[in-house]
């Protein structure tokens, strides 16, 4: 039997569908389970109670009916849309965060696809989600959208660059682009790389915040200015997308920052044979740790300009990272 | 003829037209958006993010309650005018009963003076709480709303308890106020005034205000993003702002120490100890900062009013039955919680107004807005709004 399920997983075929269908399980689950997360820490933080019929115990079920109450939504779609560009820009919001997924080690070999410039890969493919948002902003025929959309894109220039300087530390101090051989880096290191990369990893978090228009950094939604920015027009199951992937990039961002910062599937004291088992569980466990914080972000902080963000990326955490990643390399050449 | 300022003006905008083709946009900001407080709309030219030419157009929440008031009687006539700003409905009253008792020229008993004090005040913090909640709304913090509102809902219920109404409370008489507030018939011969226990709940509740305006102060002030957002934002000079007729704390927000409270005698406040807080620059920090203060100053207010209120005594002056005001005109203002609210009431000596003008805050308040919101971005433009807390109801009447 066990040979039989070797056997049928070593068919490049069977085993790429298995991982097809485990990036598709994983996008809407971890979505639920951290918007779920979302309701009842901002419920606690204002003292409310949140969700709490929906499943009949604490609301258990309330992302459940909220998913189903999206596929029952008409499908609106503005008489002056670009219709193609319209349709098309929350496939490709979804599938910028779907693409992530890919090179996120949840355990010692647990990965799906080990490139040698993981990370690399990592900041290229999250800005496309992006190009999704600036599409979403011009075709829906919105001049709030399309306001909407272009601070996004003005935003991709200023967070962009300090999220790729912020990695080059920990790059440096593994010596390898490939998101498990960092990982492995620390292993063999016996520490995480954020106790000398906090700067980085500060730096990282911030641009992980902007690359995920959440508040503060939330201008392209901007709800009491924007309407909904570029979401203004989309209903039904095209916002599902939407929704879908901040959650997802949530997760995933929080992932690569816990992949490069805190030692991803591995802690200290806990033996290296047995990673392969609880490594996904540490891993989500520290994934979880970030996303509270972001959640935590979102309800306690009001919103930045959007030049206030500008000067705070060109002016702030640029010169820092690339100070922080002087001085890594400095040290690396020294040591 | 082309004069020079013309062609200064034409050349400016040809040289920028050399530099980069730009068009401008004309956006339509309401009346559904969610951050005009209803259903104010502006209709600005965008470049960019940066708005010009910004024009509100103001009308869409007018229910025509001066024109109203000519075909309704004085009793009736409370009823329509607190909805006039609706976040503070109880204060909305006071200018206009004491107008048409400063015609008829009666005294009002203290005890009926004193109620109608504490309400107000309750009222002043009732809607300053509410701004304390949509402010950070429109800067995008999404706690402190929750925060505040639960604290106003205290202020509300004890409003309530005495009147029966949260909103619209239609509690004063002309004359008084109404002789039964809390329970029992009119015809009872001992009319209760206030609920019991009402005393003891408001100085605990006044106590619980003071302690929601340190916790806003350490969420809200104590945020390096909203100081970012808020200080030098929208900068109201003085005599700018006496120009338009900015009234209120947003008149005392750019520095002048006016409070019609200090300066009309339309209750007794001479007989309490408070201060009139001032702001520096005028700045949207200042107008947040104000309000807040000003709750404090309010609190004051009640706790004196609640120890000094006389324990008994008649609620309502001796008022014909019918109430027929002599002719004449007058003017009353008060300082309402969103600046001065005045009744201009003109009797020919019939059972009601000839005439009733009514002047509110809010509609002066507004009139700055093509001004202030002159090259601002377009996220000041909700920041200076919201800073100016006006309701559309005080705008449209």
């Amino acid at each position: 039997m066990t040979e039989f399920v070797t056997d049928l997983f070593a068919n490049p075929w069977v085993s790429l569908g298995g991982k097809v269908l485990l990036v598709a399980l994983i996008v809407p689950l971890t979505a639920m389970v951290l918007g779920f997360a979302e309701l009842k820490l901002s419920a606690k933080m204002q003292f409310r109670v949140g969700p709490y019929f929906a499943g009949g115990r604490w609301g258990w079920a309330q992302l459940i009916a909220d998913g189903v109450k999206f596929f029952q939504k008409e499908d609106i779609i503005p008489a002056d849309a670009d219709r193609p560009v319209f349709k098309s820009a929350p496939i490709l919001v979804l599938s910028g965060t779907v693409a992530l997924l890919v090179v996120i080690p949840f355990g010692p070999g647990l990965i799906f696809q080990d490139l040698s410039v993981g990370i690399f890969y990592a900041l290229a493919i999250s800005s496309i989600s992006t190009i999704g948002v600036l599409m979403a902003g011009w075709s829906s025929a919105n001049k709030y959208s399309l306001m909407g959309g272009l601070r996004a894109a003005g935003q991709l220039i200023a967070y962009e660059l300090p999220l790729v300087l912020a990695v080059v530390g920990s790059v440096i101090m593994a010596g390898t682009m490939s998101m498990s051989g960092i990982v492995e880096a620390q292993i063999e290191a016996g520490y995480p790389f954020v106790i000398l990369q906090f700067v980085g990893f500060g730096i990282f978090m911030i641009a992980a915040l902007a690359e995920l228009t959440r508040i503060p950094f939330d201008m392209p939604i901007a709800e009491s200015e924007l309407v909904m920015g570029f979401l203004t027009e989309y209903s039904g199951f095209r916002f599902l997308f939407f929704f879908l992937a901040e959650y997802a990039t949530m997760f995933t961002m929080s992932a690569i920052a816990a992949t490069l910062f805190l030692g991803g599937y591995w802690l200290p004291f806990i033996p290296e044979s047995t990673l392969e088992f609880v490594g996904p569980i540490i891993l989500i466990s520290k994934v979880f740790l970030l996303v509270f914080v972001m959640i935590w972000f979102r309800w306690t902080f009001p919103r930045f300009r959007e030049d206030q963000l500008q000067t705070l990326a060109w002016k702030v955490l640029i010169p820092l990272a690339l100070l922080n990643i002087a001085i890594t390399a400095t040290f690396k050449v020294v040591l | 003829m082309v004069t020079d300022s013309d062609l200064v003006r034409h050349l400016g905008e040809a040289s920028v037209s050399v530099e980069l083709e730009t068009e401008d946009m004309t956006l339509n900001i309401g009346p559904q958006h969610p951050s005009t407080h209803g259903v104010l709309r502006l209709v600005a030219r965008v470049d960019g993010e940066r708005a010009f030419d910004v024009k509100p157009v103001i009308g869409y929440m007018h229910r025509g309650y001066e024109k109203l008031s000519e075909v309704r009687t004085y009793p009736q006539i409370t009823a329509l005018i607190n909805r006039i700003d609706w976040v503070s409905g109880y204060a909305n009253e006071i200018p206009f009963v004491v107008a048409a008792e400063k015609l008829l020229g009666v005294e009002v008993p203290e005890r009926a003076q004193y109620i109608r004090l504490i309400l107000t005040e309750m009222a002043r913090i009732a809607s300053h709480f509410m701004f304390m909640a949509s402010y950070p709304q429109e800067l995008g913090a999404l706690t402190p709303i929750m925060f505040s509102l639960r604290e106003r809902e205290r202020v509300l219920d004890l409003i309530e308890g005495v009147t029966g109404g949260r909103f619209h409370p239609n509690f004063n008489r002309i004359g008084g106020v109404k002789p039964n507030a809390g329970s029992g018939p009119t015809t009872k011969k001992t009319p209760q005034d206030l609920p019991a226990g009402f005393l003891a709940e408001t100085r605990d509740a006044m106590d619980r205000v003071l302690v929601a305006c340190d916790d806003l102060e350490d969420l809200v002030a104590g945020n390096e993003i909203v100081l970012a957002r808020t200080k030098g934002i929208g900068i109201l000079p003085p005599e700018v702002a006496a120009a338009y007729g900015v009234s209120g704390p947003n008149l005392r927000a750019s520095g002048v120490n006016f409070d019609l409270r200090k300066a009309e005698s339309y209750l007794p406040y001479d007989k309490f100890d408070f201060d009139v807080i001032v702001g520096e620059t005028g700045d949207c920090w200042d107008r947040w900062w104000v309000r807040l203060q000003e709750m404090r100053e309010s609190v004051k207010i009640v706790q004196q009013a609640v120890d000094g209120i006389p324990p008994s005594g008649p609620l309502q002056a001796k008022v014909p039955k019918v109430i027929k005001v002599p002719k004449g005109e007058t003017y009353v203002r008060a300082e309402n919680p969103k600046g001065e609210m005045g009744y201009y009431l003109v009797s020919d000596g019939g059972m009601g107004p000839y005439r009733l003008k009514i002047r509110s805050a809010s509609f002066s308040n507004i009139s700055i807005l093509p001004w202030i919101l002159e090259g601002v971005l377009m996220p000041d433009i909700i920041a200076i709004m919201g800073s100016l807390d006006f309701v559309l109801g005080d705008v449209d009447r």
